[in-house]
Formats: structure tokens, C-alpha cells, sequence
């Protein structure tokens, strides 16, 4: 018997790091991908360590330094870097202060809608019945609305804040991940390890979330980082109506909308923080296409 | 010989329901089947797709209730609709799938595939887990090093030999063989066959070994049901079936099963040499 | 002469662990009005061999060949569209999935007459009269109507049948059967085998059965190819292959056949044939 289970052995690595290997081996054909994740890298290492990398508090407001140009610009003065805004604030630290804010809202929005998707979404698909169609209706108000809309609508609500803005955003972006959840649990739930598990005598909250959720994950995963990527336009768009984080907090969106008077004239108040926003989205894109094709194996080329 | 299964009149019907042009209908996979298995025999379930022998194997299994007709376990008449399923019962009756690539969660390890088992349905402490479900590893043919590694590591043989494990870890009375070897290579068939063999002799254990392949059928039953449009058309031990097989679909299903031996090659040959 | 002439062919494959070699040297030749049997188990390179020389291969695949010859044509210097000429219209295949492998989206009968209108460019009425002949050589009952069915409203052995019917349309010299008879049931499996061995005598092709079954071969080969692992090891005529094996591999196969069963066990492969060291590098 022994001599039989040998012939047939695969020598395949037993380890995890050959499966993380197999994983970088289909990132990393992607360059984009590659791109994406070591700009989004940086930017974590911006927001972790700007205290010590802003060479200014991003709220003191210099009164003989008003709307100074960058650097490089006639008129730009070396101690700031990329200029100053309308009261004097500088702007280089205001950006990098600004990315603390953006991936928190990142951070928090999806894990937010993450969980609560994932948990409504495996009720629906593991039981369906009228418990599904009740949850499905209900999402598929939500996303009858323009998204924007509902969120501008649940901050007018709530009031305005940073705070409120995530969690409205979250709530705005939670049906796709239900969505989502559901059909990958309608489909792995007939498979036979299930019915395996339930023949070992599993019960239902061991079959849906031990059993059958972590089969599910890739789709999430991916869709997690493109709504990431969302979240932070959202809540710049938020920010820019007034709606989202409140002056004189050094978020993005509340950037471009306290300089939308210079638009005309003083073109890095504006320019800057659109292009942190254009940036850094694009890198998280750019990330979440690498990993749903190193994460889905029906795109895999082999 | 005591009688570790016995199936009185399995009924099993599917409602379908209506939609906005089409009316309800009901669809009878299982007409009234009735069967019963000696400790330590195993009972062959033939027939081709569509004629209710996975039907048949879920109610075995106890995954899906009958409509009607009895269905007894060790005596014990059970019906899962009226919660008689305790976690005794459950462990006398377990199953192993046909597709080894599909039956074992690819996301568990196989430690955890064989332990899984004992810590829904028992008190047992981590390392007795741990050491019987090693015992469980090398009683199939795989060793230690296996135990943590993942199912896409393996061959389709040797999967299928962790399923076999993980249904063997609660000490069951009968297990439900639902094509076992029919995804698998011919040289792992026999492995697979032998080591089913093996592991009745050793457990006494009693076997439904449903499937569509005769040979293997001739080679593994002592009783052989033959099953046609959700009826059971011929009942009988191996050797009565394979001499004389009275119903005239058993003898179609006979009559196109490909042979492989010499004298029927030759037969063919000559055949077309006289077109 | 021969139909198809393959002589050392090499297939690699790219993946993330490195090359992997599907196919390694294999030759064999397939005659005029022949029906030849490649047998092997999952892992021995017989579709990929097949599936090479008709070019039917993903780009990540590299095959070499010292010659690929189709009816005296070299296949390996042909522009991809000279290819496609012969292939779908001399040769043609048909695959172990019926169901898959008919579009969902269109009926049957667009799919017949597609391939009919593509390779032979008949007009509307006669594509229509030549399907309607096919499905009656094929043995699908009511033919007018059922040209009008899509696939799912067809059983398994009927969309096989299709298949058929469109691989045959162009009365190719050369059919290539790819495990055909595999996801069927036993008896839709002998109707599938004796249509196909009724067509072959009927328009003189040549056939070859890719296929894992030593019962299909027996009941249907002249000649059979055996593979392991990406190899050739046995080449005979059919009845001498049965009665007389001559490499290992093939006795130990037909050894471990239950049928062939004498004692309480049965031998395996592993005990009746050892792998050569170097056929276990080559093939990883």
C-alpha cells in the first residue's frame, strides 16, 4: 500500500511559501500591478510616518506666506516645497497629511462594508427562501440610487463629519459585497465537501463560515481593493460638497473645495491634491486587476 | 449475520413548482426500493444517470429524507424529517464522493479534514485527535508528512484515499460509496478497490457501492440492485445477476458493456474481415 | 501512404514551477481508412499530442516535431490560415464533453449549417438539405425538427450525435475522437461507438480514439498506441497488444482490469511495473 501511495505522489512544496510564490509568479507578470502596490506601499509609509516626514504642521497657517508658489515657480520660497494655500498652510505637509486621512477612510469604509456584506451575503446564499429574497429587495433599493446621491443623503442625515461620511459610504457600497457573497456561496455550497462537512455533522454556522466562506474569498478580495479605491473618492467627492471631513482637516477632498475660488489663477491649490486623489485611486486599481488575476484562476494562463 | 441496513419502499419525490408558463409538476427519482445489507457485505447499486442511485445514496447518507417508505439503521427505524438524526446515528452512515477534486474543502488542510469530523461530534482532546487521525493517515497508504499539507498537493488517488480516511474517523457502521473510482486512472482503481477491500476486512464494515461500471461491480459486490428509471428492475446476489439476468434492461446494460478480452477481439475482427 | 505522419514530436508547457514536458518524442503514423487507438491514463500526453498536431494548443505551449505531416503536406512551416483550410475541413475532431462543446446560444442546426456554409459555401437550401441528411446518418430521429433544438434541450448521447454529424459534414479524411464515449452511459456509450465505426466504414476515414478505456479499444481499434507520461511504450495491432503485450506498462494495465481479476485483490500498476528513473525525469 505504502509503495502504491509513493508512485502516485505529487512532489509539490508543502508549504505555504510555494503557494505565495505561485501567487507573486501571476502578480508580477502584471507591471502595472506591480506599480500600484509599491506606490501604494509608499503611501502607507507616508501616512505612518508623516509627523516626522511633514516639514510643517499641516493647520499653521504662515500669515506672510499667503498662496506662495511652488518651488520651482517665480516667486516660490524653498521652505515650501509645493507652494501655500489661501491662509498661508503649506501644502506639501497638507498632502501628506492627507493620506493618513484617505487611507483611513480606505481602511474603515471597507472593512466595514466587507463584514457586513460578507455576513448578510452568506445568510442569503447559504438559507435562500424568502430570507434571501427580503435581504436581495432591500439591496437592490440601494443600489437603485446614484450612489453619491444616497450617501449625500445619509450625511444630510446624520450631519456632516468625516465620521458619518464613512460610514455612509460604507453603507452605500455594502450591497456589492452582499451581491457578490451570495452567488459565491450559491455555488460552492453544492459542491461535495460541503455536503462532506454535513454528513460529518456540521451545523449551519460551522458550514457557512468555517466551511464554505473562506471558498469564497478571491472575488471579495479583489472587489475590497477596487471599492478601496472608491471609499477615497467618495469621500473626497464628500468632502468637496461640504459634506465630508470639515475644514481645517487636511483631507483631500475639503482641499479642492476650499481652493475652488483659485481655480483660475493659483492652479497648485487646486492641481495638487486632484492629482493625490488621480494618483493614488489609480495605484489601488492598478493593484486590484494584478490580484484578481493572480487570485482567479480562470484568468490564469496555463 | 447481523443486518446493518435495510430499506423497506424508498419513495422519493421532487416537486418542481410552476412558474408563469409552466405547471407544477412532480418528478419520482425513487419508486419504492427495497433492499437489505449484511454486516460486512456490499451491496452494488447499477444503473446509468438519471435512474436515482445518487437519489437513493443521499437518503442513505441521511443528507435527504425519504417521501416515504422506512428506512432502518442497525434496527433503528429513522426518520431525519422528525429529528430522530442524533449525532449517534449520523456517525454510523458516512460517504465518499465521486469527484476526489471536489469533495475535500481545498482551503483545510488535511489534519484538518480528518480531525473536523471529532470535534463536531465528539469530546475528544486535540493531540488523541491528532494521533488517530495520523493512525487514519497511514491505515490509507499516506504517511505523516501528508498531514499538513493541502488536497491540491494530491493526486486524484491519493485524495480520494483522504476521503476515505475522513469518512472512517468516527468509526462508522456502513459507508455510502457513491462511484468511487470512476474519476480515477485504472492503475488507481485497483489501489483504490484493494484498499476498500482491505479496510472492510479489517472494520467489518458494510458497504453501498453505487456505480455504473459492471466490472468493477462484478469484482467488489456480493449483491447486486439493478436500477432503472428509480426502480429497483433486478435484485440478487453477484453471481445469480451475472449468469442470469432476467430483466431485459439488465441484459441491455450486460450486452453494451465494452469487453476486453481476446476472444471478443477476435470475434470483431473476423466480423469485419467477412464485411 | 500515410494519412498522418507524426515522427519525434515535443510538447513543453510554461508554467509558474517552470517548463513542464507534456509530450516527449512521441512518433506514430495513422493509414488511410485505419482506426487507430492512443490509450494511456490522465497525465500521458494523448490529447496534447493530438491537439499539437492539429495546432489547437494555447501560445504558452511549444511543439517541435521532426515532421508533422498531414496527407504529405508539412503542417509545422503552414501559415496558420492554410492550416485552418485543412483543419475543420480534412480533419476534424470531436471532444469528451458533448454539451460543452456546442455553443449554448445557437440551435444545432445553425451550428451544422455554419460549418457547412464556411468550408464547402453551399447556399441556404442546400445547407439545409445536407444537415438534414447528416442528422439522419448520425440516427437522430426527426431531423427537420430537431435542427431547430439548442443544445441543452438534447441529451448527452444526442449532442453527441451533432457533434458528429458537423465533425463528418465536410466528409473529412481524417476524424479525430478525443475520449468521445467517456461522460456517456454504457449503452449510449456502444450506440456512440457502433455509429462512429459505421461512419468510418462508410466514407473510408481515418479515425483515431483518443481514450482511457481498454474496453473501447478492444472493441473498436486496428492498431493501438500506448502512453505514459508523455511517451510512447507500445505500438501493435490490436490483437496482439490483448493477447501478447510487450512492454510492461501494458501488461500491468491489463492486469489491473477488474474484469481480468483472478484473486481477492487485484495487482496494481506499481507492483508490475517500475518506472525507469529516466522516464520519471523527463516527465517530473
Amino acid at each position: 500500500m505504502s509503495q502504491a501511495a509513493a508512485t502516485s505522489a505529487v512532489s509539490t512544496d508543502p508549504s505555504r511559501r510555494a503557494r505565495l510564490a505561485e501567487f507573486w509568479y501571476y502578480f508580477s507578470e502584471n507591471r502595472g500591478a506591480v506599480i500600484g502596490l509599491v506606490f501604494f506601499l509608499f503611501l502607507v509609509l507616508l501616512a505612518i510616518f508623516a509627523p516626522i516626514i511633514a516639514p510643517h504642521d499641516p493647520t499653521a497657517q504662515y500669515r506672510d506666506a499667503v498662496l506662495i508658489p511652488p518651488v520651482w515657480q517665480e516667486g516660490g520660497r524653498a521652505e515650501f516645497l509645493l507652494g501655500t494655500d489661501a491662509v498661508g498652510r503649506d501644502m506639501l505637509s497638507r498632502l501628506i497629511y492627507g493620506t493618513q486621512f484617505s487611507l483611513f477612510v480606505g481602511v474603515i469604509v471597507t472593512t466595514l462594508s466587507l463584514v457586513g456584506g460578507i455576513f448578510i451575503g452568506v445568510i442569503a446564499g447559504y438559507f435562500r427562501g424568502w430570507v434571501d429574497t427580503v435581504i436581495m429587495r432591500v439591496m437592490d433599493i440601494i443600489l437603485a440610487f446614484p450612489s453619491l446621491l444616497l450617501a449625500l443623503v445619509l450625511v444630510a442625515v446624520l450631519g456632516p463629519g468625516l465620521t458619518n461620511a464613512m460610514i455612509a459610504i460604507a453603507l452605500v457600497f455594502q450591497p456589492h459585497f452582499v451581491r457578490l457573497t451570495r452567488a459565491a456561496v450559491m455555488s460552492e455550497k453544492s459542491r461535495d465537501y460541503v455536503v462532506a462537512a454535513k454528513v460529518a455533522g456540521a451545523g449551519h454556522g460551522r458550514l457557512m463560515f468555517k466551511t464554505i466562506l473562506p471558498n469564497c474569498m478571491a472575488p471579495l478580495i479583489v472587489q475590497a481593493t477596487l471599492s478601496f479605491s472608491s471609499a477615497i473618492l467618495d469621500a473626497a467627492a464628500l468632502g468637496f460638497l461640504g459634506m465630508g471631513a470639515q475644514p481645517p482637516t487636511p483631507e483631500w477632498g475639503t482641499m479642492l473645495a476650499e481652493a475652488r475660488e483659485f481655480i483660475q489663477s493659483k492652479w497648485w491649490v487646486v492641481t495638487l491634491p486632484g492629482v493625490a486623489i488621480l494618483v493614488t485611486v489609480l495605484a489601488i486599481n492598478l493593484m486590484g486587476d494584478g490580484l484578481r488575476d493572480a487570485l482567479d484562476p480562470k484568468l490564469k494562463r496555463s | 449475520m447481523t443486518v446493518v441496513l435495510e430499506a423497506r419502499n424508498l419513495v422519493r419525490d421532487y416537486h418542481i413548482p410552476g412558474g408563469l408558463m409552466k405547471k407544477a409538476k412532480t418528478v419520482h427519482a425513487l419508486k419504492g426500493v427495497s433492499f437489505s445489507v449484511e454486516q460486512g457485505k456490499t451491496l452494488a447499486i447499477v444503473g446509468e444517470s438519471g435512474c436515482g442511485k445518487s437519489t437513493l445514496g443521499r437518503i442513505l447518507t441521511l443528507i435527504d429524507p425519504a417521501t416515504s417508505g422506512e428506512l432502518l439503521i442497525d434496527g433503528n427505524k429513522i426518520d431525519i424529517t422528525k429529528g430522530d438524526l442524533t449525532p449517534e446515528m449520523r456517525r454510523k452512515v458516512q460517504i465518499v464522493f465521486q469527484n476526489p477534486y471536489g469533495s475535500l474543502n481545498p482551503r483545510q488542510k488535511i489534519g484538518d479534514i480528518l480531525t473536523e469530523p471529532l470535534i463536531i461530534n465528539t469530546k475528544t482532546p486535540a493531540d488523541e485527535r491528532r494521533e488517530r487521525a495520523m493512525a487514519m493517515l497511514k491505515k490509507v497508504g499516506l504517511d505523516e508528512r501528508h498531514y499538513n499539507r493541502y488536497p491540491h498537493m494530491f493526486s486524484g488517488g491519493q485524495r480520494q484515499r483522504i476521503a476515505i480516511a475522513r469518512a472512517l474517523m468516527l468509526n462508522p457502521k456502513f459507508l455510502v460509496l457513491d462511484e468511487p473510482v470512476s474519476a480515477l486512472d485504472l492503475s488507481v482503481q485497483a489501489q483504490v478497490l484493494n484498499l476498500l477491500a482491505d479496510l472492510q476486512d479489517e472494520f467489518q464494515l458494510t458497504y453501498v457501492f453505487i456505480s455504473h461500471d459492471l466490472s468493477v461491480v462484478r469484482y467488489i459486490a456480493d449483491d447486486v440492485m439493478v436500477m432503472y428509471f428509480g426502480e429497483a428492475v433486478e435484485y440478487g446476489s453477484r453471481d445469480e445477476v451475472f449468469a442470469d439476468p432476467k430483466h431485459s434492461y439488465t441484459k441491455t446494460l450486460f450486452a453494451a458493456t465494452p469487453r476486453a478480452d481476446v476472444a471478443s477481439i477476435k470475434a470483431r475482427l473476423a466480423k469485419k474481415q467477412a464485411a | 501512404m500515410a494519412l498522418l505522419e507524426i515522427e519525434n514530436l515535443v510538447v513543453e508547457f510554461q508554467t509558474a514551477t517552470g517548463p513542464f514536458r507534456a509530450v516527449d518524442g512521441v512518433s506514430m503514423k495513422v493509414h488511410e481508412k485505419e482506426v487507430l487507438a492512443i490509450v494511456g491514463e490522465s497525465g500521458s500526453g494523448k490529447s496534447v499530442s493530438m491537439l499539437a498536431a492539429m495546432g489547437l494548443l494555447p501560445w504558452t505551449a511549444k511543439v517541435t516535431a521532426d515532421k508533422l505531416a498531414f496527407n504529405g503536406r508539412d503542417l509545422l512551416g503552414m501559415s496558420p490560415a492554410e492550416r485552418k483550410k485543412i483543419i475543420g475541413k480534412d480533419v476534424s475532431m470531436i471532444f469528451q464533453e458533448p454539451v460543452a462543446s456546442l455553443n449554448p446560444c445557437f440551435t444545432v442546426g445553425f451550428q451544422i449549417e455554419e460549418v457547412l456554409r464556411i468550408h464547402l459555401g453551399l447556399d441556404k437550401a442546400a445547407r439545409r438539405k445536407r444537415a438534414i441528411e447528416l442528422f439522419e446518418a448520425v440516427g437522430i430521429p426527426d431531423p427537420a425538427e430537431r435542427l431547430g433544438h439548442f443544445p441543452h434541450q438534447m441529451s448527452g448521447g444526442q449532442c453527441q450525435r451533432v457533434m458528429i454529424a458537423i465533425a463528418i459534414a465536410c466528409n473529412p479524411k481524417l476524424l479525430i475522437a478525443d475520449e468521445p464515449t467517456t461522460a456517456l452511459d454504457v449503452t449510449i456509450q456502444k450506440q456512440i461507438l457502433d455509429l462512429l465505426m459505421r461512419l468510418q466504414a462508410e466514407h473510408g476515414m481515418g479515425l483515431i480514439m483518443i481514450t482511457h478505456n481498454m474496453g473501447v479499444v478492444a472493441e473498436t481499434a486496428d492498431r493501438v498506441v500506448v502512453q505514459y507520461k508523455g511517451r510512447k511504450m507500445e505500438e501493435a495491432d490490436v490483437l496482439s497488444l490483448f493477447e501478447s503485450p510487450k512492454s510492461n506498462y501494458t501488461r500491468a494495465l491489463l492486469a489491473a482490469l477488474p474484469d481480468n481479476a483472478t484473486g481477492d485483490r487485484l495487482p496494481t500498476i506499481s507492483e508490475l511495473f517500475v518506472d525507469e528513473p529516466s522516464l520519471q525525469g523527463a516527465a517530473r
